[in-house]
């Protein structure tokens, strides 16, 4: 019993560092660049969902649809402002601008939303629920892992089978020759950012019933799922989701079997280890340098 | 004068007419500030958690504060006449900012006395600064037993709380009182108030023949899930759950427990009534007891009345004593404000020393809020409250109600 829902925990942690994670890959396979603050906009999420739904007494759908396109545009900004005017003079400062600007909406969410962590209500996604093998699981954790794996498999068949996503990934082997193909690549990755932002916003509003919301309830989540990202190898969807839910099975599993005083030292323990043996991730590929 | 100086010190670099007109400014400005703060008010500090997790606890403790003081500075004030003067610091419940605020009250602000917040990790690490510089410190909340019993001599520390060591064997006589329960969980949050708590549990079961406990989980603050603890705990029979953490993760604890489906009876320390249990915890908020010093609810003693009365008054968003959040807070602050102010009265005088011997030899008894107050402290005592003065309540709706 100790194992099966450690499994199950495990599982739903594991899809949501997986969903976050693939934040940074959609917009690394695109751009080479990713926004650091994805933590950040999966609090935003789940924060502007909170405000349309409990405060202002929207509607859920029209909350939860309004949350994650707010999402989706703050990733354009992001790329607009703290990623683009970095990477035309060829400097990498937006590792730092992303981290700024991240802390900026986290700071201006405390000012907004308040310093008090506030709870979504109960709905039918965690007052529903059924027994597996005797263990309670809701619909909510089952519905986690099901949102996760389908982006994955749905971005997947887009980058590999569509006009689009072949488009998409030509963008970073070589900009202009993609610019030469009639791609535009200023829009491919504002479209990359606007998927990241999309992705953590709906991790974001999946997390917020199991969890508190707050200003800082991203922070933590954001550097698990950059670990998770690296853990995957970055450039591919399949290898980033199975190893969040790697990370998450490994964290439910120490925190079951050794009591919770070890998951972060062994969790991240692990994430080293691996790379150290695997330096492109569980799931990469060294990516061929021709000279 | 030293507002003389600093004042235009980042105008001098610019022209010298701004300077003199920065100058001119200093001097006015100092001027104001002493007639409004006329150098025979008393300061007392207060340093807690006012943003943060916690900050509704720190709001709690500010209300009872407040309106205490205005009723001594309405009857006249303490020392012949001088009024009270509230300067308050805000510690985000973290260790570091409470030491640095504590030392900013004690050296520049240069206070009588201050109080605590919430946070038993920020108390201990004010206690040896206070004991160090000769400055009485009064705990109103942050109950682990090391924050008054701290070895120091003498001893600055004092407190109007509960005392873990104390509320530990109250959580273990209920949990097997109430809900004949035999084998006991714990669930502690993983800092030294969880620590504290561990020591005065393991304490408690070795003089409680009734229960034992059959196992201790610790969890963090940003911990997500807690089935796997809570599992653990399941597997080793374990009948009741003792919790003692903040409302945040407790409510995670309470969430967790329900995902499980394990309906087993929660007997909890009152950290999570420092912030919106019952919404955080949504539906099954209402299955943890907990401990408090006092409830607002029920037939007031003549200063329930009062107090609720003034907060009313003070706070218009209160209309009756559900709406008062984060009780022992404002309890036990209201009687810690009044005890220290008749301390520092009887003292004669704001000298740290003389206030801690007032305080340990209180004559007479005064009528409080809690408890009637007769000698509350001593040499080797130095916590007002004791077991006799905790009730167990738990959470109906958003209201707090007694179930002893």
């Amino acid at each position: 019993m100790l194992i099966p829902s450690a499994l199950i925990t495990g599982f739903g942690l594991g899809s949501m560092y997986g969903l976050l994670a693939l934040g940074f890959y959609v917009t690394y396979s695109v751009s080479n660049t990713v926004n650091f603050a994805q933590g950040s906009t999966m609090m935003l999420g789940a924060v502007l969902c909170f405000t349309f739904w409990v405060t202002l007494g929207w509607p859920v759908w029209l909350a939860v649809l309004l949350a994650l396109l707010a999402c989706a545009l703050w990733g354009v900004v992001v790329e607009r402002v703290a990623v683009r005017p970095f990477v035309v003079r060829g400097s990498n400062a937006w590792l730092m601008a992303t981290v700024a600007l991240g802390i900026v909406v986290e700071n201006v969410v405390l000012f907004t939303f308040g310093k008090d962590p506030r709870g979504m209500p109960p709905s039918f996604l965690t007052s529903e629920a059924f027994f597996v093998a005797g263990i309670k699981v809701q619909a909510l954790q089952l519905m986690i892992p099901i949102v996760g794996l389908s982006i994955a498999v749905g971005l997947h068949l887009f980058s590999r089978r569509t006009k689009y996503g072949k488009a998409l990934l030509a963008v970073v082997q070589n900009p202009d020759a993609a610019q030469l193909m009639g791609i535009n690549i200023v829009a491919a990755v504002l479209l990359a950012f606007a998927m990241s932002g999309l992705f953590a916003g709906i991790a974001g509003i999946l997390i917020a019933p199991l969890f508190t919301i707050s200003s800082t309830m991203g922070t933590l989540f954001g550097i698990k799922a950059f670990a998770v990202a690296i853990l995957g190898g970055i450039g591919n969807a399949w290898g980033v989701m199975a190893a969040g839910l790697i990370y998450g099975l490994a964290e439910a599993l120490i925190t079951a079997l050794l009591g919770s005083t070890y998951t972060q030292i062994l969790t991240f323990a692990l994430v080293i280890l691996a790379l150290a043996i695997r330096p492109n991730g569980l799931f990469g590929q060294a990516s061929v340098q021709k000279v | 004068m030293k507002r003389v100086l600093v004042m235009p010190r980042s105008l001098r670099l610019t022209r010298r007419p701004a300077m003199l007109l920065g100058m001119t400014l200093g001097v006015v400005l100092a001027g104001f500030t002493a007639a409004a703060h006329a150098a025979d008010t008393v300061k007392i500090g207060h340093v807690a958690a006012l943003s943060g997790p916690s900050a509704q606890s720190g709001e709690a403790i500010t209300r009872g504060l407040s309106v205490a003081i205005d009723e001594i500075n309405a009857a006249g004030g303490i020392l012949g006449g001088r009024q009270i003067e509230l300067v308050q610091r805000d510690d985000e419940s973290k260790p570091p900012k409470g030491l640095i605020a504590a030392r900013e009250l004690i050296f520049k602000e240069k206070v009588a006395a201050f109080l605590g917040g919430i946070d038993s990790p920020v108390s201990l690490a004010i206690v040896p600064l206070a004991n160090q510089n000769k400055v009485p410190f009064m705990g109103v909340w942050a109950a682990a037993t090391p924050i008054t019993r701290n070895s120091a001599d003498p001893n600055y520390v004092f407190r109007v709380s509960a005392v873990d060591a104390l509320v530990d064997v109250k959580l273990l006589k209920y949990a097997n009182g109430k809900f004949g329960a035999r084998k006991a969980g714990l669930m502690l949050i993983n800092n030294p108030w969880g620590e504290s708590n561990e020591k005065g549990l393991v304490a408690a079961d070795k003089e409680n023949g009734n229960i034992e406990i059959v196992g201790i989980e610790k969890f963090e603050n940003n911990d997500v899930d807690m089935v796997p603890q809570l599992t653990r705990l399941k597997q080793a029979g374990a009948d009741v759950i003792v919790l003692v953490v903040n409302a945040p993760p407790g409510a995670q604890m309470m969430k967790s427990r329900e995902r499980m489906g394990w309906n087993v009876p929660v007997v909890s320390h009152w950290g999570i009534s420092g912030g919106r249990f019952p919404e955080l915890a949504g539906p099954t908020a209402g299955d943890a007891h907990f401990v408090q010093t006092y409830s607002f609810f029920g037939k007031q003693g003549p200063a329930g009345e009062r107090l609720l009365a003034a907060l009313k008054k003070k706070y218009p968003a209160i209309k009756g004593p559900e709406d008062v959040f984060s009780p022992v807070g404002t309890a036990n602050a209201y009687d810690a404000m009044h005890l220290l102010a008749k301390a520092i009265d009887a003292a004669g005088s704001t000298d740290g020393d003389a206030i801690r011997k007032s305080l340990e030899n209180m004559q007479g008894s005064y009528q409080g809020l809690i408890k009637t107050y007769s000698k509350p402290f001593s040499k080797g005592n130095h916590d007002a409250l004791g077991p006799d003065d905790y009730i167990m309540v738990r959470y109906v709706g958003n209201t707090i109600t007694p179930v002893e």
